[in-house]
């Protein structure tokens, strides 16, 4: 095996398949860079449908908690699947590129939902009631009061989690979005070594995540802080 | 758009799903025992193992937790028969999901052994306990506590990873709906049908974990 790697190397990484893989890498980044990014924006508006108390919005939370419930139990791969599938029925000719991107952001808003969810209950019962008391409207409160405290408890987690979607992208290989595990497979068809192709294919993913991995770790290190309650 | 959904062509595939189901559970099972005895031996290591053990642990757990447990099931079933291992499209899935559950539960179960106080070890000593009565009666009732609620997490998380195992043809869950759906054509139907199957299993999980946690540590536990 080992000798028909290297007796390959060469081959491999000829000019073309690395402008491929380069290309590859960058639709892999951008699809979860764009995905966690809007999914960022949507999860903190599904976390403050579900903090609002008024009567009448009772439909809202309830659907903002269907939401964030149903995408973090429903495989990605099955989210996937019906995000292409409904596409394909409804007609439109979009690029399987934001098809895929359409389902990481379902999964990446359902799941930072959760995480900023939780950083807004770490901040104390007092520190609503103040803002109440105060007479901030519950947008204020969460901007000026709630968010400079919960943002240190949501970062770390949410830094893993990008971690997973980048990860979780792989699976778009199997609705043909030409990413990083899809430019493996077709390599792969073309004769090279799997452990080549797939070793290379890891070490890539790899390389992409560490750094994100480690920031996460130094900013939960630097971030972690006695809980004042 | 004109389409009408059509259960109707689904119910009769209803227990081919449902055993489907069943199939995942059992892989999400396996991989996860696997997984855990992996994790203490790795959390262990990581705790009271010398420095060259310490570091390929955590190599193991960084390489494993920074890698798509799809490429890594993919090097398993193609690049090992290159070396002579050839295994089933099962024991690929099971073997990969197995070692990336393993390099998880490592990183989490090292978080339960660190938040054993020393205090609680001196003061277990102070009171005579011998080494083994000492993780009988104070690291294992403290450390099963503060683990309970993440490895449920996990557990939930990866009966969700073994939808991948459909993508090398074990008929688990969403494998069973990709061949439904190459039967039927009736895709949204299929895919919808097998969502609220894993809706169903992963609540079902949740409700059963929270009520073992309440039982055993007689606490309220929020799991995912």
């Amino acid at each position: 095996m080992l000798s028909r790697v290297i007796s390959e190397l060469p081959e491999f990484f000829g000019y073309y398949n690395v402008i491929f893989l380069a290309k590859a890498v960058v639709a892999t980044v951008a699809l979860s860079a764009i995905g966690a990014a809007t999914g960022c924006l949507a999860g903190l508006l599904l976390a403050i449908a579900r903090m609002t108390t008024a009567r009448w919005l009772a439909p809202l939370r309830w659907a903002a908690l269907v939401l964030t419930e149903l995408f973090r139990r429903i495989p990605f791969l099955v989210t996937l699947m019906l995000v292409f599938f409904a596409f394909q029925l409804s007609g439109f000719d979009l690029p399987l590129f934001v098809v895929a991107l359409l389902a990481v952001f379902l999964i990446a808003s359902a799941y930072l939902a959760e995480i900023i969810r939780g950083g807004f209950a770490s901040v104390h019962r007092n520190q609503w009631d103040a803002a109440v008391a105060m007479n901030f409207s519950m947008l204020e409160t969460i901007r000026h009061v709630i968010l400079p405290q919960a943002w240190r408890v949501i970062l770390p987690p949410a830094f893993g989690f990008f971690v997973l979607f980048i990860k979780d992208t792989a699976l778009a290989s199997q609705i043909g979005v030409i990413e990083l595990t899809y430019a493996g497979k077709v390599l792969n068809n073309k004769g090279f070594a799997a452990a080549l192709v797939f070793g290379t294919l890891l070490l890539l993913y790899f390389l992409i995540s560490y750094p994100l991995t480690r920031l996460g770790q130094r900013l939960e290190a630097r971030l972690a802080q006695p809980r004042h309650r | 758009m004109s389409y009408t959904l059509q259960y109707a062509q689904i119910w009769p595939y209803l227990p081919t799903l449902a055993a489907g189901a069943l199939l995942s559970l059992q892989i999400a099972f396996f991989a996860f025992c696997g997984g855990l005895l992996i994790g203490t031996a790795g959390a262990a290591a990581l705790s009271f193992g010398g420095g060259i053990v310490r570091r390929l642990v955590r190599a193991y757990v960084t390489f494993f937790t920074n890698t798509p447990q799809l490429v890594q099931i993919y090097f398993l079933y193609f690049a090992l028969p290159d070396a002579g291992f050839l295994l089933s499209s099962y024991a690929a899935v099971l073997i990969g999901m197995t070692l990336n559950a393993g390099a998880y539960l490592t990183d989490i179960q090292r978080a339960g052994f660190e938040s054993v106080r020393a205090s609680e070890m001196e003061a277990a000593e102070v009171l005579g306990f011998t080494r083994l009565q000492r993780i009988r009666y104070v690291i294992l009732p403290h450390v099963a506590r503060v683990l309970f609620p993440p490895l449920s997490n996990q557990y939930i998380l990866m009966t969700l990873g073994t939808s991948m195992a459909a993508i090398f043809g074990v008929e688990e869950l969403t494998g069973r709906a990709l061949n439904i759906n190459a039967q039927t054509f009736r895709s949204i139907e299929v895919f919808s049908v097998a969502a609220a199957f894993y809706v169903l299993i992963t609540l079902a999980a949740t409700a059963a974990l929270g009520l073992l946690g309440r039982v055993m540590f007689r606490a309220k536990m929020r799991l995912v």
